[in-house]
């Protein structure tokens, strides 16, 4: 159901969503990097929200889930849980979520969940400067803050009428 | 930056709605409130009213009449406005939705407007939902972007081209050129953008392999710098300079190393000088490492490196972390075939993480032990994963007792050892083993005629104390009906000596047949067993053929048929019983009705004597053999 490409030897992973979701199941922020119809996408949120929750403090952040690997940390009240496929490494999948967080953290000035609550578009837009369907395309977190500084002043301004560079 | 205060707003309403019912109230409000606003002509508020609905969209509602706000979004020339605009099209359409390819001729002006932030809106669009058709059409911009664009157009271009060759493969060849030439850059972005998109283009096509070969030296180059360089502010992360970065460098000379002499050899020095010198102490380093062991193991290294490699993974098994040593086991698991010795050195470790909280830990163990279970160390092991079974979690049983099974019959020490191991496993996981198990312990018992003494004295210590497990209760009353008599005689050597009478026995077999807990399955073979032991008693058949005939009016079918077949037997071959006190030939019988009853494939040994007896049988009841 998540593939859409097969090779027999393939190691070219991806991201296929990440999810970020509160102790008590309610979902702050859902980006899916594979086409899947709504249905689809409530269902499988639905079944890993309550897999994950099930899971005890100690245990590992690694866990199995159907044909796909699932990484979670949980930041204070906050879990947020990336699916990648069988033959990524986990634990930079880690460091990506880590990397998010900090992003987050450095954004908001000591991020809570209430921030990603009532700026949950803020929230997508800076994910969307980090990674980029799916992989990370900045690996300066200086750059990436930066550029989502100057987004934010465009804001502000109307701009010219579209004009094209060719 | 302005707050969105009606969005806010509407949050906190929704928010402090105290029931389901309320919170669904404040939201049909808000909805309404929303289409009527998005019928309006434009107020300045448009992207905050899409904000609005893409909120309530993540709780769950439902948010299609937003598309077409969304499509108008992206075509306008407010920067706020393309900005949600591009947002609520990656949230609410994707490929499958027909409105989708409404905004692709946005986003081919998007992606050649000179403001290089609204050039990102679209090519993170184009990246995260574009179809196989936007791709095609969309293709030649995106080349364009990557040959002569600014860093940070150019690294969103290199994924964004990653994204269409994974929609369209044989578009692969377009970015090939670019690709390479992108390698030359000092940017970080766009060189793990670039490595990421080589990368895709390898596992695609065998000649984009070929080509990329060449690129082995500078990427080796590169590597060395991130590793050997000073103290980098800006891409460091815990004393590794950009581990994103590196980890994308390994993976891409996994890939050109695999089945490659002159590669491997190429990268040999560098993969030992990061597996050596990278800082374990936080999971960055080790993120690192485990790539480079990945690489090792994949590709044709010198087994000096390989012994390097398998050693990490030796060490991370000690970690105190749960995560690295759960990632150790699946890394030692692939290479337990190939490398079994030096696997087979962990075994201690391995074997003591089997006892770990974490299910997933657990599952790793049990495959690893498993696949190191030897000959030369089946008893240790198997005393390891017998205590493994008595306590693992539900989910793991069935796998685990099937395993002990393999093991057992590939390494047994001896067929007693044997016998007792499928006992065990099966008082204690009776429940979780394959069907074919009763009849190949059968099997595995009558063979073994030596032990037959033993054995049925085992079981019916066993079938006393528990009848809940199936298969072993299954097992014990067929070796109760076969070898009845050397229950009864007492005089096993093996075990504690202990006094069974007829009545004991024909108690523990009456109990069977008259437990809830028995299946109809187990039923039949205590009711076959009952009836044989008819031959092999002198003072209990009475009971017996009372027994026998209660059954002749059981609800189950099966058992019905049975009994009145036993019955009839009683009563047409009585002269025969007593004359001939040979067991074997009431075995025939009593074997050639239980096949026909259970269609299980036996091999009947017939004796010459009962071989016309038998034939009667057979003819009696329309049988053939």
């Amino acid at each position: 159901m998540f593939r859409w490409s097969h090779l027999v030897i393939y190691i070219c992973v991806q991201m296929q969503f990440m999810l970020l979701f509160s102790r008590q199941g309610k979902l702050r922020l859902q980006k899916w990097y594979v086409p899947l119809c709504d249905k689809e996408k409530k269902k499988i949120t639905r079944e890993l929200l309550q897999t994950v929750l099930a899971r005890k403090p100690k245990m590992c952040s690694f866990l199995e889930w159907r044909d796909l690997k699932v990484v979670y940390k949980r930041y204070a009240s906050l879990y947020f849980c990336c699916a990648i496929e069988n033959q990524d490494n986990e634990l930079i999948t880690l460091e990506i979520i880590h990397r998010y967080v900090e992003l987050l953290d450095k954004y908001f000035g000591s991020v809570c969940e209430l921030d990603i609550i009532f700026n949950f578009e803020k929230a997508y837009f800076i994910l969307d400067e980090f990674l980029l369907g799916g992989e990370a395309q900045e690996t300066s977190k200086k750059n990436v803050l930066k550029a989502i500084e100057q987004a934010d002043l465009l804001q502000e301004i109307v701009l010219e009428t579209v004009s094209q560079i060719y | 930056m302005s707050p969105s205060v009606p969005l806010q707003e509407m949050i906190r309403a929704i928010r402090s709605a105290r029931t389901q019912c309320e919170e669904r109230g404040v939201i049909q409000r808000e909805c309404a409130a929303i289409r009527a606003q998005f019928r309006q002509a434009d107020n300045g508020g448009r992207s905050h009213n899409l904000a609005k609905l893409l909120y309530v969209h993540m709780l769950g509602y439902p948010a299609h009449f937003g598309q077409m706000e969304c499509v108008r979004m992206i075509a306008s020339s407010r920067y706020s406005e393309k900005r949600v605009g591009y947002l609520g099209a990656m949230m609410l359409l994707d490929e499958k939705q027909d409105a989708s390819l409404l905004i692709t001729n946005s986003i081919k002006n998007d992606l050649s407007h000179s403001n290089q932030y609204v050039q990102s809106l679209a090519l993170c669009t184009l990246a995260c939902m574009g179809s196989a058709e936007m791709c095609r059409d969309l293709a030649p911009e995106i080349d364009r972007l990557l040959r002569a664009s600014n860093s940070y157009i150019k690294k969103k271009a290199a994924l964004c081209a990653v994204h269409i060759v994974r929609k369209v493969h044989e578009l692969g060849e377009l970015f090939a050129p670019a690709a390479r030439s992108l390698l030359s850059e000092k940017n970080h972005g766009v060189l793990h953008g670039a490595v990421v998109l080589i990368t895709e283009l390898c596992e695609r096509s065998s000649e984009s392999l070929e080509r990329f070969r060449k690129t082995v030296p500078d990427l080796v180059q590169i590597m060395k710098g991130l590793v050997i360089s000073g103290y980098s502010p800006e891409h460091d992360v815990a004393g590794i300079s950009d581990p994103f970065l590196q980890v994308r460098l390994l993976r891409l000379l996994r890939i050109l190393g695999r089945n490659n002499e002159t590669a491997s050899d190429a990268m040999n020095d560098l993969l030992a000088q990061v597996a050596t010198n990278t800082d374990s102490t936080k999971t960055v380093g080790n993120a690192v490492l485990y790539e480079t062991v990945l690489t090792v193991l994949d590709i044709k290294s010198e087994s000096g490196l390989r012994v390097l490699a398998v050693n990490i993974l030796g060490r991370f098994l000690l970690n105190n972390d749960r995560n690295i040593r759960y990632i150790a086991m699946t890394s030692l698991q692939k290479i337990v075939g190939t490398d079994h010795n030096a696997v087979q050195r962990h075994r201690g470790t391995i074997v003591d993480c089997l006892k770990d909280q974490d299910a997933s830990v657990k599952r790793r163990a049990l495959d690893l032990s498993l696949a190191l279970v030897s000959a030369s160390n089946i008893r240790s092991m198997m005393k390891e994963l017998l205590l493994f079974l008595s306590s693992c979690p539900p989910e793991l049983r069935s796998q685990a007792a099937n395993g002990i099974f393999t093991a057992a019959e590939r390494y047994a020490p001896s067929k007693r050892w044997h016998i007792d191991t499928i006992l065990h496993v099966l008082i204690t996981a009776g429940g979780d083993v394959r069907d074919e198990t009763v009849p190949n312990l059968i099997q595995l018992i009558t063979n073994t005629s030596e032990l037959h003494c033993y054995t049925v004295h085992k079981l019916y210590r066993a079938l006393l104390s528990d009848i809940s497990q199936q298969s072993l209760v299954q097992v014990a009353c067929w070796c109760i009906g076969e070898y009845g008599d050397l229950l009864l005689r007492g005089d096993c050597q093996e075990v504690e000596p202990m006094q069974v009478c007829e009545d004991d026995v024909l108690d523990a077999l009456e109990t069977v047949l008259q437990s809830h807990m028995s299946s109809t399955a187990t039923r039949g073979f205590a009711l076959t067993a009952t009836m044989k032991l008819s031959t092999r008693i002198t003072d209990n058949v009475d009971r017996i053929r009372s027994i026998v005939s209660i059954y002749g009016s059981c609800i189950d079918l099966e058992l019905q048929q049975r009994a009145v077949e036993y019955n009839a037997l009683f009563k047409k071959y009585d002269h025969m019983r007593y004359a001939k006190k040979d067991s074997t030939h009431f075995c025939c019988c009593g074997v050639i009705l239980f096949c026909s009853v259970n269609s299980f494939a036996f091999n009947v040994i017939l004796e010459p004597e009962c071989e016309q007896l038998t034939m009667h049988v057979l003819t009696l009841y329309g049988l053939t053999l």
